[in-house]
């Protein structure tokens, strides 16, 4: 296993971390929110990214895209976690667009991917139902009607669910509430009748949707892969998209830390830099090892699915459980070592606690994937 | 074959001709082989198994070939550290010298110190205990009250040292004195001398185990000659400081040997807790199980991403510190949740219902407090970090 980048994905870390800091600052994300922009990101700045290659590290080149791998993309999450960049990386680019590609025809790749690499068009997936990542609680219904396949059911945060032109919708055409067996992947038009959008506002000011169908008639080329069947094909796609969530929340809490180190050393009180008292140095050193840590299981992460690793499903769980609890103590000890400025709206430091804690629901918390990496082991 | 892969296999062949069977399975602790005057060998084939390493020089792989090393080089060191491993090979010795004082003495020893002392460390021949911490210097070390005074010809040594690692069974010290009192660190220096010496008394200190690893060491007009200093006179922090870190590497490496002694917490946590279907029932510990497996996982990437680094030249400072504190904090968290698995079964000092392994798993538990005090407690290596690595003011 490599644990290190090589010349080509270092390249990228620095070209990534240059694009952040110039064009998307914390303070755009800033006006995103206080202009109250409807998509909720800069498309203009989003056809940059594609230019660069971004939307497509993940497509193998005959689709157009890049094909970075999942290493590399790590690198661009990484680095846009440190700005709070909001895009549609995460959504579109790391979690729906690997998804089609394992699951869907070679129809379905020809006539999507490429779009997708050059970022014109956006795909979401829309899986949970209910407020905490649940894969397999589906209760949205698929089922036989007179014109063909009939959709009905309700889906909750759906990333990005706003500005998708096509859904991916994870349906159960058989079993109970929580099988395995019986999920159904459906390419589903936006704007196709039966189909209502809602955009949800959340508290980091980056966007989801709740999405609901009614009697949505679906066409017998919208099937991604076998009917019953979505299972194998999804967690793979998920556990993707967790290990580069990780990588931005990986971006996210080093970013926050060096600003409450910049903070400790610049701060004055008792006639001191407060950095110079131990309780607060014990605890930045602590932070310090938790983050090389989370380094290094996310880095595992990325190279166990370049290579895939027979282990690379536990070690996607393991990256994103220890990147939710380093990003969940650095985040509130961030605001908390800033004292009451950090309290303040005027402070950068309180978007990086917010995008936090929704990153750390999304694709599963780390009590869902210590639950999950337990049951890998075999306890 | 490339020169690697054809000394990987000349090193296979090698070890699977001369490493005893008895060799190749899980060390128990009283068949460590320590060397020294007194050596002891409870099982024969350690002996022969020493011999045999030492005679290729692989005691010591790394050290030039003049000082009784193998010569090898950083990537041999590698093949041979692998095969070792995958033959499940003991280590032949176990040595102060070779993890502590040997390298200081290859990098400020003079060549006449070198030659006297390097290959005795190699053979076997010579065991080393370590003079450093006193009742008034533990995490404060440089307080070091020890006097050397200068008498000429030789120095006479007169002071205290605690926390002797196994200093009744050690033939000589390296050891840690005051030379200049008008300075702290700049007046500390580095001397080395034999324990049969007239003025050495040990006198060994009970553990909460039970075990006595540990001694009190009187040192009372001792006679050390002056070639015996290493380095320059006042001039032993540096070299102190330097061997603090292998301390670290060693005791972080020590630290899971104790804990290797007792399988893993899933492994524990199974035997004591699980339902018929393997899974462990109580939600609350199987989440803290995970956690901690998950923690060693990560923990094991990072000194793999650490040395992958330092080959790539791009290594992080601070380093050892990081591994010393969470290596130690890791392994007591290890044993507090095996009794919480194990319940009143890990509780037992001596004899029946217990198991052996129930009973080493008790003493073990109580061992593995010390890790996290010895070698720099976690307090002072989150100084070190807050310092060297993020640059935070004193």
């Amino acid at each position: 296993m490599n644990l290190t980048l090589n010349d080509e994905q270092t390249m990228l870390k620095n070209g990534a971390h240059e694009f952040f800091k110039e064009r998307m600052p914390v303070k755009a994300l800033r006006e995103l929110r206080d202009k109250d922009v409807a998509d909720g990101f800069d498309r203009a700045l989003w056809a940059e990214m594609a230019a660069l290659g971004w939307a497509g590290i993940l497509i193998p080149e005959q689709f157009g895209g890049a094909d970075f791998g999942y290493k590399g993309m790590g690198q661009v999450m990484e680095e846009a976690g440190r700005s709070l960049a909001a895009s549609p990386l995460v959504a579109s680019a790391a979690l729906a667009a690997p998804l089609l590609l394992k699951a869907g025809s070679d129809a379905h790749k020809q006539a999507l991917l490429p779009a997708l690499a050059n970022g014109e068009v956006l795909l979401a997936l829309a899986h949970d139902e209910a407020p905490r990542h649940a894969p397999t609680r589906i209760a949205t219904r698929v089922e036989q009607g007179a014109q063909g396949l009939v959709l009905n059911g309700c889906k909750t945060f759906v990333v990005d669910g706003h500005v998708a032109d096509h859904f991916i919708v994870v349906a159960r055409s058989s079993g109970e509430r929580d099988a395995r067996d019986g999920l159904t992947l459906l390419l589903v038009d936006a704007e196709a009748p039966g189909v209502s959008v809602t955009r949800t506002r959340m508290v980091d000011n980056r966007n989801a949707a709740l999405v609901s169908f009614t009697d949505v008639v679906i066409g017998a080329d919208a099937l991604l892969g076998k009917v019953g069947e979505a299972h194998g094909a999804l967690t793979a796609a998920l556990d993707g998209a967790r290990a580069l969530l990780a990588a931005e929340m990986l971006g996210n809490a080093c970013e926050a830390f060096e600003r409450t180190l910049a903070y400790l050393k610049l701060r004055k009180q008792f006639g001191a830099v407060i950095g110079s008292f131990q309780a607060l140095k014990h605890r930045a050193a602590h932070m310090f090892c938790e983050l090389e840590l989370t380094r290094s299981a996310v880095l595992g992460a990325l190279d166990a699915l370049d290579n895939g690793h027979a282990d690379s499903a536990a070690l996607c769980s393991l990256a994103k459980a220890k990147a939710c609890d380093t990003l969940e103590l650095v985040s509130a000890e961030a605001v908390q070592m800033h004292g009451g400025i950090g309290m303040t709206d005027a402070e950068e430091i309180g978007f990086f606690l917010k995008r936090a804690r929704v990153a750390q629901q999304w694709l599963g918390d780390a009590s869902f994937h210590r639950d999950r990496y337990a049951s890998l082991m075999g306890f | 074959m490339s020169a690697l892969e054809q000394f990987r296999a000349e090193t296979r062949a090698w070890l699977d001709a001369n490493c005893p069977a008895s060799m190749r399975t899980p060390m128990p602790e009283d068949e460590r082989v320590w060397g020294g005057r007194n050596a002891r060998f409870k099982n024969p084939d350690s002996k022969l198994w020493l011999e045999r390493m030492v005679a290729r020089g692989w005691t010591v792989p790394g050290w030039p070939k003049a000082y009784g090393g193998g010569g090898l080089s950083r990537d041999e060191l590698q093949v041979l550290k692998e095969e070792m491993s995958r033959m499940g090979c003991r280590s032949p010795l176990f040595s102060f010298g070779i993890s502590m004082l040997g390298p200081v003495l290859l990098k400020y020893g003079t060549e006449e110190q070198k030659l006297e002392h390097l290959p005795k460390i190699a053979r076997g021949e010579t065991r080393w205990c370590q003079g450093y911490s006193e009742p008034g210097a533990g995490s404060d070390l440089a307080a070091l009250a020890t006097r050397a005074e200068d008498q000429g010809d030789h120095y006479l040594v007169n002071g205290q040292k605690i926390w002797t690692s196994y200093a009744n069974y050690a033939d000589w010290i390296f050891c840690l004195v005051r030379t200049d009192t008008s300075t702290k660190q700049g007046g500390i220096s580095f001397l080395l001398f034999d324990m049969t010496s007239p003025g050495v008394e040990t006198r060994p200190i009970t553990l909460i185990s039970g075990a006595s690893v540990f001694c009190e060491t009187f040192l009372t007009n001792v006679r050390v000659p002056k070639g015996n200093l290493v380095g320059r006179l006042n001039g032993g922090w540096e070299i102190a400081k330097e061997l603090l870190q292998h301390e670290r590497g060693m005791i972080s490496d020590i630290g899971k040997s104790i804990g290797g002694i007792v399988p893993d917490v899933d492994v524990m946590a199974k035997k004591y807790l699980a339902d018929a279907d393997g899974r462990i029932g109580d939600p609350v510990l199987r989440d803290a199980v995970a956690r901690h497996v998950m923690d060693d996982r990560a923990f094991s990437l990072t000194m793999r991403r650490a040395a992958q680094e330092s080959e790539a030249g791009t290594a992080n400072g601070g380093v050892s510190s990081m591994f010393k504190l969470f290596g130690t904090e890791q392994n007591k968290r290890k044993f507090e949740l095996i009794l919480k698995c194990a319940g009143t079964h890990a509780l037992g000092w001596e004899g029946a219902p217990f198991s052996e392994e129930e009973l080493t798993l008790c003493r073990t538990w109580l061992r593995s407090k010390g890790n996290s005090i010895e070698g720099g407690t976690s307090e002072i290596q989150l100084n070190v970090i807050a310092k060297r690595v993020l640059g935070l003011p004193d």
